[in-house]
């Protein structure tokens, strides 16, 4: 009898504590007066946004070349240790896209991981770096995204093995690591630090990339930019802090020319996935690589 | 003593026999011809942004290793040579060379046609690089795994 108590009372409990994990790590949705005053979309600054978060790169049909990169038909494989992910259409298609999602479901989105159903969404679409933008940018972002071409292509579903399969897991996961803090503390930091500072760990989402991991998936932001093993595949994605006797020899004009023409100082070409990311970084105005590079200068050595 | 002396000199034999094996290897020449490329690229780089003064003479020889070089290059890729010295070179090179060998040798003809109406200025060299430039990571993209 009080065995069974004991028992019940360990299950009312569990339910209890799963309830409460629900309930706190619910998909967020950001309040309605968050975009109300965002107003009319300036275009110009959404396609350099459009290029700063590279979305053509994981979008745009894989393979596709110069103009089809505006189509964003989805269906690049991203692999990872937790299974394969597969992006999405989210050209203005309003069955296939995204065209009849409105701007808040957006910004959930982009900046809270929400889907339009109320969903958590996997942070392989990355969110987590997204919260960082403003919304300014991410309304800016939304209009130019309507002006692209419409594609009907239904790109395939994760594929993800249990546990990795349960979205509201992912509740926790961005209770652990999704939040809208500077990534690194720069003191006295000029306008075009700050200005590298937004784009790198904002939009551009570049210590997805270049900051290793833990065992659930967060970046280890101690080691911010300190590259880690290539998560697609053999190699290493390069430390990018200015350590010695590594990225620290290249100076500010290197780093800044190097995402324009996609070559090294010592003439060696850009490679791997970061092929597509220059590409899209030559698209910018010289002023934001040059603040991409003063922030990369700026940031502590790991 | 003597012994000693023979003993070294037998050592010093066996490692200068060593590096020459070693610089044998096709993966270090196309390494080592890489390089080159890179340098003479740094060259024409360097007074493309002003940052060295136009010198028809280096503008010349740095042409002319990038010419010599995407010709010679795709020679360096016999049976055998996929892999080894850390070589970056990607197996779809022998699954197309073809291909391969003909972006090589665009390369070398490339640089030719610059050189045959020889870059007289800092922007000539700047529009030298842009037709040279884009062979660098079209062939890269395909052929070269980065690690």
């Amino acid at each position: 009898m009080a065995l069974k108590k004991l028992l019940g009372g360990i299950v009312v409990l569990g339910a209890l504590g799963a309830g409460a994990f629900v309930f706190l790590t619910a998909p967020e949705r950001l309040p309605a007066e968050t975009w109300a005053a965002a107003g009319e979309p300036d275009l110009a600054n959404g396609e350099r946004i459009f290029h700063a978060g590279g979305c053509s790169s994981c979008h745009a049909a894989p393979g596709a070349a110069d103009d089809q990169k505006l189509v964003l038909a989805g269906g690049l494989a991203l692999k990872s240790p937790f299974g394969t992910f597969h992006a999405p259409n989210i050209s203005p298609d309003e069955t296939a896209g995204i065209g009849a999602w409105t701007l808040s479901e957006f910004g959930d989105a982009m900046k809270r991981g929400t889907g339009r159903d109320g969903e958590h969404l996997y942070p392989s679409f990355p969110y987590a770096s997204y919260a960082r933008m403003t919304v300014k940018d991410i309304n800016d972002l939304y209009g130019y995204l309507k002006t692209l071409p419409k594609s009907t292509n239904v790109a395939p579903g994760h594929e993800l093995p249990f546990p990795f399969n349960i979205r509201l897991a992912l509740g926790g996961w961005k209770f652990l690591y999704l939040n809208e803090a500077p990534r690194v503390e720069l003191a006295n930091a000029d306008e075009t630090v700050k200005r590298g500072q937004y784009l790198v760990e904002g939009p551009g989402h570049c210590g997805e990339c270049h900051t290793p991991r833990d065992m659930l998936g967060g970046l280890k932001t101690d080691q911010w930019l300190a590259g880690g093993p290539n998560p697609e595949g053999e190699g290493r994605v390069p430390n990018i802090t200015p350590a010695e006797g590594g990225f620290g020899s290249w100076s500010a004009g290197d780093i800044a020319n190097y995402l324009e023409t996609g070559f090294t100082p010592d003439f060696d070409s850009v490679g791997g996935a970061m092929v597509s990311v220059q590409k899209n970084m030559a698209q910018l105005p010289k002023e934001d690589r040059d603040a991409i590079a003063a922030y990369l200068k700026a940031i502590p050595v790991r | 003593m003597k012994f000693r002396t023979l003993a070294a000199a037998a050592v010093l034999a066996a490692i200068g026999a060593g590096a020459v094996i070693a610089a044998d290897e096709p993966q270090v020449v196309r390494q080592g011809m890489m390089k080159s490329v890179g340098g003479a690229m740094g060259a024409l780089a360097g007074i493309a942004k002003g940052e060295k003064p136009y010198d028809a003479e280096i503008v010349k020889a740095s042409l002319t290793t990038i010419s010599e070089v995407g010709k010679a290059f795709p020679d360096q890729f016999p049976a055998g040579s996929e892999t080894g010295h850390e070589t970056e070179a990607s197996p779809k090179i022998w699954e197309a060379m073809d291909d391969f060998k003909a972006k090589s040798l665009k390369l070398g003809t490339d640089a030719d046609t610059v050189l045959a109406s020889m870059p007289a200025d800092q922007a000539g060299v700047g529009a030298a690089l842009g037709t040279i430039g884009p062979n660098c990571g079209g062939c890269h993209e395909v052929y070269r795994v980065k690690k």
